[in-house]
């Protein structure tokens, strides 16, 4: 289930991740961007009108599915959104819904969503990264103008995008504070989980894109669109940091954000962080973690540097096992986070 | 574009937010089903207290709130003349928790008394116990009956900032809670609780707060376990009259082999009696005339019958050799008022037992107030124990709030039980062992306790301690 950034309904529709729903942009309204979700290739086109054309074959066919060949459609162009919304409207039966692949995510979900599972340590983190966030973008607000922050919804308004968003631990908080989140993954079944257990909470649901990419797709059509990029325990996975943190940080608008928690390159970070979290406590599946792609904050801090970025702030993170809680410390020999803001 | 809209959504006065969220929510919802952020359980002073302390907080601001309440609506609560025989004694935190959404400002407008002494004493030896704050200005508790604290805490929730969904005459006809019950396997497995109203209407709600008493259906539905036993107790309570009008502002509390009895003041010519006793005395009780219920009470606080004459002799030694240690340490024993007449009907009896739940959370269930714990009303603390738990959960979902994690996660529920078990299970198990501790008469332990008695009232340190403890 996707909301339309435009007309703000809800659409239905399993092959295309897009906010404005089809409707509007048949009628005309909002921009346009269309993913295929499975070839994670880009279908470009060069002008709304053959955009209109493309989606108008598209639609004949759903249409005609449902309704029966013989209604024409080629007043759609003109006709109004809510006309519309009923010509798209069909039997749950008809749709590219495929119920076993949802039961199938939906059960990989609630592995992701277990907050006493595999990726508790995950869950627990939010207690110190969305506070981070928040007061980082909050403070930014409240230095630029004097408007008053409402407490249910401090971060209604900003633009984040999520990188390596994997089930949507992190993109569902930010997004329930009120942000615009677009939760990027290149795992198709990660974005499939996400999506999967979004859908329950219609508000969330809201503010929430995920889109199966890679920041390098994004940086062609996305460029300095975001308020903040949030990339949190990603960049130890990642082959080419120096390549992907520039990535992620061509997205940012001048004045934004970037967060970035990851796990420094020290004898001890391999000792807690390969040797006692994966094989003897078991905190993340063995495997999870290599060494030689960890990396050190002044490193990380030279590539943002590089980028135009200021560190704003660089702490240390320590994990109690025992209390299951994430706690700041100072030294950042272990795990740390760094919020960097691109200069103006 | 998005922007404009967002901000004309934010415009929108709270009912048509909720209109234009039920068109833009999914078609998966039904007609009948309904969308919430947290529904409580029981519209009693614990449960109402805790829609209250949500509705006046910033963070639910735009959060939907339901409260489901068995009764009907019994409109503004107006103050009868006659006090009624169901009374409570507030600590000064439950009166700070009832002042941060203007319901204690609306007590004192109607009637409470304070409380600035308490004397406990023995009816088996001369020992005996006085509580007071220093210079008994500030008051130890307030005797507040409970149809005014109800009254005060329905009429600021009907001002509430952020309306609360008050839904009279509508109790829950059973609760599909997700992973424990068996219909949530079968069914939708719909990740949010489901509260069954019957007649085919539901509410999905994020968090439920199970706030429905001792007997909880949320408690059973969430299949948590408790700990239990009948004291074989009833407590016999009514509303009397004094002989002349005094300062009243003592609690007076006598440990008869039987169970306490305790005389607690309303005002300067009532006071309330709440007297546990063994289930065929409180029989015979209710059925004395007022004439002879009068006479049983006044007994009750004088008689020397029980006196145990080497309890006796060893607190005297023991409270001289304190006299020679410490000089006019302790406080002096003074004499309960005579009661002449009773309340007509005031009279009534329920039995007692002690029941705390081993957990008070599930994921996304809560239990507040008697549905988690009851104890013996020996020193008054149960609803203050429950105004507790409103105080603490309403903190801890603020931070879930800010941090924009999903109101029933297990994660800061967790952490509610914790800080909330480590704050009830000594008291739960205090009050238990003082009720044990007092219901005999066997010597060695009546010597024991009498000079355990003694020695605390002479030690003011440790007596302000656990005042400190009592009322905070």
């Amino acid at each position: 289930m996707f909301v339309c950034r435009t007309c703000r309904q809800t659409v239905q529709s399993a092959t295309y991740v897009q906010w404005p729903s089809r409707a509007c942009v048949t009628a005309g309204r909002g921009s346009f961007e269309q993913r295929r979700g499975v070839h994670n290739t880009r279908v470009q086109c060069q002008s709304l009108r053959t955009r209109l054309v493309v989606l108008q074959n598209k639609t004949n066919l759903d249409v005609s599915l449902t309704k029966g060949a013989g209604i024409s459609t080629s007043s759609s162009l003109q006709g109004s959104a809510e006309e519309n919304d009923q010509k798209f409207q069909r039997p749950m039966a008809q749709t590219t819904i495929d119920e076993e692949e949802v039961k199938k995510f939906s059960n990989l979900a609630e592995l992701w969503w277990d907050e006493a599972g595999e990726f508790e340590a995950l869950h627990s983190m939010n207690e110190l990264r969305v506070p981070l966030i928040r007061d980082a973008l909050v403070n930014q607000r409240q230095q630029e103008s004097e408007g008053t922050v409402r407490p249910s919804l401090p971060l209604e308004g900003f633009q984040i995008l999520d990188v390596g968003s994997g089930g949507g631990i992190l993109s569902e908080p930010l997004a329930r504070l009120g942000a615009l989140v677009v939760g990027v993954d290149a795992s198709e079944e990660n974005i499939k989980i996400a999506q999967a257990h979004v859908m329950h909470d219609p508000k969330v649901a809201r503010n929430i894109k995920y889109i199966q990419a890679t920041v390098e797709d994004l940086v062609g059509t996305e460029a300095e669109k975001f308020d903040a990029v949030v990339t949190s325990e990603v960049v130890e996975h990642v082959a080419d940091v120096p390549t992907f943190v520039t990535a992620c940080c061509q997205l940012v608008k001048p004045g934004g954000s970037i967060f970035l928690t990851t796990l420094n390159k020290t004898y001890l970070s391999y000792a807690l962080g390969v040797v006692v979290a994966e094989n003897l406590l078991r905190l993340v599946s063995p495997g999870t973690h290599d060494w030689n792609k960890f990396i050190s904050p002044q490193d990380l801090q030279y590539i943002l540097d590089q980028n135009d970025f200021s560190t704003r702030l660089l702490h240390g993170m320590m994990y109690n096992p025992l209390m299951k809680r994430w706690s700041w410390i100072k030294n950042t020999s272990v795990n740390y986070a760094i919020h960097a803001v691109k200069a103006t | 574009m998005a922007m404009s809209l967002s901000l004309l959504f934010r415009r929108c006065c709270p009912k048509n937010r909720q209109a234009l969220h039920r068109l833009f929510s999914t078609a998966s919802t039904s007609e009948s089903s309904d969308d919430a952020d947290i529904v409580i359980s029981g519209g009693g002073m614990v449960g109402a207290s805790m829609a209250c302390a949500l509705a006046y907080s910033d963070s639910f601001a735009d959060k939907r709130i339901v409260l489901l309440e068995a009764a009907p609506d019994r409109g503004d609560f107006h103050l009868p003349k006659r006090y009624s025989n169901r009374t409570c004694a507030l600590s000064p935190s439950t009166a700070g928790l009832l002042s941060s959404f203007g319901a204690w400002e609306e007590i004192e407008m109607m009637r409470s008394q304070p409380v600035r002494r308490m004397q406990v004493w023995d009816s088996c030896s001369d020992s005996m116990i006085a509580f007071s704050q220093e210079d008994m200005t500030e008051p130890l508790a307030w005797i507040v009956e409970n149809d005014v604290i109800l009254g005060a805490i329905m009429r600021r929730l009907r001002q509430a900032p952020n309306p609360v969904d008050i839904r009279f005459e509508t109790s829950a006809k059973s609760f599909v809670i997700p992973h424990v019950s068996e219909s949530w396997e079968e069914k939708s497995k719909h990740p949010w609780v489901k509260v069954e109203l019957g007649g085919e209407k539901s509410i999905y709600t994020r968090l439920l707060v199970g706030a429905d008493g001792s007997k909880s259906a949320v408690r059973a539905a969430a299949k948590l376990h408790t700990v239990k036993w009948n004291y074989e107790q009833t407590a016999v309570v009514a509303t009397l009259r004094l002989a002349e009008a005094i300062d009243n502002n003592v609690a007076w509390q006598r440990f008869l082999p039987t169970g306490p009895i305790a005389l607690l003041p309303l005002s300067e010519e009532f006071s309330s009696l709440v007297w546990t006793t063994t289930p065929e005395d409180a029989k015979h009780l209710l059925k004395l005339p007022e004439e002879s219920f009068v006479d049983a009470v006044n007994d009750a606080y004088w008689h020397e019958r029980d006196k145990n004459a080497l309890a006796d002799k060893a607190v005297d030694g023991f409270s001289q050799l304190l006299n020679n240690i410490m000089p006019g340490g302790t406080a002096m024993k003074q004499l309960p008022p005579t009661v002449t007449g009773v309340e007509e009907k005031s009279r009534a009896a329920f039995p007692l037992e002690l029941m705390h739940a081993s957990h008070y959370v599930r994921p996304r269930v809560a239990l507040i107030g008697d549905a988690a714990h009851r104890l013996h009303p020996l020193a008054g603390q149960g609803v203050n124990l429950g105004f507790g738990d409103v105080e603490c959960l309403t903190r801890i979902l603020e931070q879930a709030v800010a941090g924009g994690s999903d109101l029933g996660s297990l994660n800061h529920l967790l952490t509610y039980e914790t800080k909330r078990q480590r704050h009830n299970l000594p008291v739960v198990a205090t009050i238990d062992g003082l009720q044990r501790l007092y219901s005999t008469d066997f010597t060695p332990l009546v010597v024991a306790r009498s000079l355990g008695l003694t020695a605390v009232n002479s030690l003011t340190m440790f007596k302000n301690l656990i005042i400190q403890r009592a009322t905070a």
